[in-house]
């Protein structure tokens, strides 16, 4: 089980698409995931990386090409279902439910592993999903304030509980928009500590304009570029690569 | 599990305090029976079950988030399965009862089916196009609804089985326990689901029902759930409406009943347990009071929404939450 799992990419996308109106946002993109790797995905503004997400985590349909996790297709499934077999995804904007508390936030991600069927949805929170919710908020350094309705909190303690709210649902691929995006360095530390205990535990996909902590966490980087993977390798070659530079350097 | 001896973790939950009100008013609306007088006594039996119609409600748009201005056509469900079953099957008031239900629940499931692909303002119209079919067809079949006349079940009311009981539901005691049981059936229901896992999910779905999906549940069931529920609570009540007040008639399902249980809840306090039941208890009493004075008596009602909107804008239960009492579920 093991070897065969070290084997099969944990998740494979084959001539993936996804037009808008004609214009292909994402195009013909063959991208596959190690199991227990943290590969950041790059690129420029509008180069499909958002997209890319969106079609492995189900918010968004593709136009053509299959994606298989596990080596199950789940091209067809719903977002809600693939959430079920491992896959969690966190918005690039901030998206945490502002009038429920803190606390109820991580227990509403973690309770779906125990509430299923009538009598669990309808019977009071178990010790075990409260416990759960307790650790995973420690564990991303969110220790106070559990009470408070999660709108109040600071952006930044916000994108924590966004990704406590992922973990909460105990993936195997996390994936995440710009974590750090709007952090301050101390909350960038302390996340990109959290990211590197989870690796290999989980197999993370990180979208992430920040290269330091690109380069602190990936051993490998994919390019995109106008839809399309332009390079993918490990951090110095990515970095040498002059097909990236010249995309870069373009840009700017 | 390591730490099974320690209490559970996380903020604590005032759930004694909870119980115990929602228990302290079905018990005060047990002992008020004893000193009502009659005109009142027949007052409060008619608000508990109207009461139970707008926790219902309650469930669908103060928890879940969903406007629904089809409610007529669940309520009258309930009502015309009951009605109809004494009427032409001899039907007893428990059974009747227990098909109101059954038809509530139908139809709500009926009406997501259908009402359930659109959202927002959409879904306020689809569900009152689909109630006004069904208040169409209590006309259509007036030979067996009687249409807007109605059918007088006095007569044909089989006493209420309870036990070695036999209750006549002519008896006002008899009307008023049987309205109280549904109030607290309705009551009880709504904390139950409100604090349940079921109710954090309906309460996100509220806020933001993508991000919902994306955390692994399907809003469709969810809404779906919740509709369905309210949907009992309305067969519920208008079974019990047909069988306290042996009448049965198409001004049921009229959109005016879909309407007021939206005005009930927005008054008392929408995403409050007991919301429903005072903003059901002051309107009433409100029609009735500004009717006995004036024709007009709408300005009153009017005049009465526009205060309430006024000094309670989150309802009379829900601006007392925000200002005072924040454990209030």
């Amino acid at each position: 089980m093991v070897a065969v799992a070290a084997l099969t990419p944990l998740l494979e996308t084959v001539g993936l698409t996804k037009r808008f109106d004609g214009l292909a946002a994402v195009q013909g993109v063959d991208f596959s995931l190690t199991p227990g790797e943290i590969r950041a995905l790059i690129g420029p503004n509008g180069a499909g990386k958002t997209t890319l997400l969106g079609l492995i985590c189900g918010r968004l349909a593709p136009t053509a090409g299959r994606i298989r996790f596990r080596g199950r297709d789940i091209t067809d499934l719903e977002a809600h279902a693939r959430v079920a077999l491992g896959i969690a995804y966190t918005f690039q904007v901030t998206s945490v439910f502002r009038t429920m508390t803190v606390f109820d936030n991580v227990v509403l991600a973690a309770q779906r592993r125990w509430a299923r069927g009538w009598r669990a949805a309808l019977a009071a929170d178990g010790r075990a999903v409260r416990e759960e919710a307790a650790r995973v908020l420690e564990g991303v350094g969110l220790t106070a304030g559990w009470d408070r309705p999660a709108g109040a909190l600071p952006y930044g303690h916000q994108r924590l509980l966004e990704v406590a709210m992922a973990l909460a649902a105990d993936p195997i691929l996390l994936a995440l928009d710009e974590p750090t995006q709007g952090l301050a360095e101390e909350e960038i530390a302390l996340l990109t500590d959290l990211l590197r205990r989870l690796a290999g535990r989980l197999t993370i996909l990180l979208v992430e304009h920040n290269m330091a902590v690109v380069l602190e966490l990936a051993r490998r980087v994919t390019v995109m570029h106008e839809g399309r993977i332009l390079a993918e390798g490990s951090p110095p070659e990515i970095e040498t690569n002059p097909e990236v530079q010249r995309v870069y350097l373009g840009a700017a | 599990m390591r730490e099974g001896a320690r209490a559970p973790a996380g903020p604590a939950r005032p759930d004694g305090r909870v119980w115990a009100l929602h228990l302290g008013v079905l018990g005060l609306l047990a002992l008020l029976q004893a000193v009502l007088p009659p005109f009142h006594h027949g007052m409060v039996t008619r608000i508990m079950l109207l009461a139970a119609f707008a926790a219902g409600y309650n469930l669908l748009l103060g928890y879940t988030g969903l406007m629904s201005l089809g409610h007529a056509l669940l309520f009258a469900a309930g009502l015309y399965a009951a009605g109809l079953g004494v009427y032409y099957g001899q039907l007893a008031p428990l059974p009747a009862l227990g098909a109101g239900v059954a038809a509530g629940l139908a139809a709500a499931a009926l009406v997501g089916a259908v009402a359930l692909r659109t959202t927002g303002v959409a879904f306020l119209i689809v569900t009152l196009m689909v109630a006004q079919v069904g208040f169409l067809t209590t006309l259509h079949f007036n030979r067996i609804t009687g249409g807007d006349q109605g059918l007088t079940l006095t007569g044909r009311l089989r006493p209420l089985a309870l036990g070695p009981w036999h209750l006549d539901l002519a008896l006002p005691a008899v009307k008023y326990n049987l309205a109280l049981a549904v109030l607290a059936a309705g009551l009880l229901l709504s904390l139950w689901v409100v604090r349940s896992p079921l109710g954090r999910v309906l309460r996100a779905v509220r806020e933001n029902e993508e991000r919902v999906r994306l955390l692994g549940y399907d809003p469709f069931r969810y809404k779906l759930l919740a509709l369905v529920l309210s949907g009992g609570l309305a067969g519920a009540a208008g079974a019990g409406y047909a069988l306290l007040f042996a009448y049965v008639g198409s001004a049921f399902a009229d959109v005016l009943y879909s309407i007021l249980p939206l005005l009930w809840v927005l008054v008392g306090g929408a995403g409050t347990t007991l919301g429903p039941l005072v903003g059901t208890a002051l309107m009433v009493y409100v029609v009735d009071v500004a009717s006995g004075l004036t024709t007009a008596y709408l300005f009153v009602v009017g005049g009465t929404l526009l205060l309430l909107v006024l000094w309670f804008p989150q309802g009379i239960v829900g601006t007392a939450r925000a200002r005072w009492w924040p454990w209030l579920p």
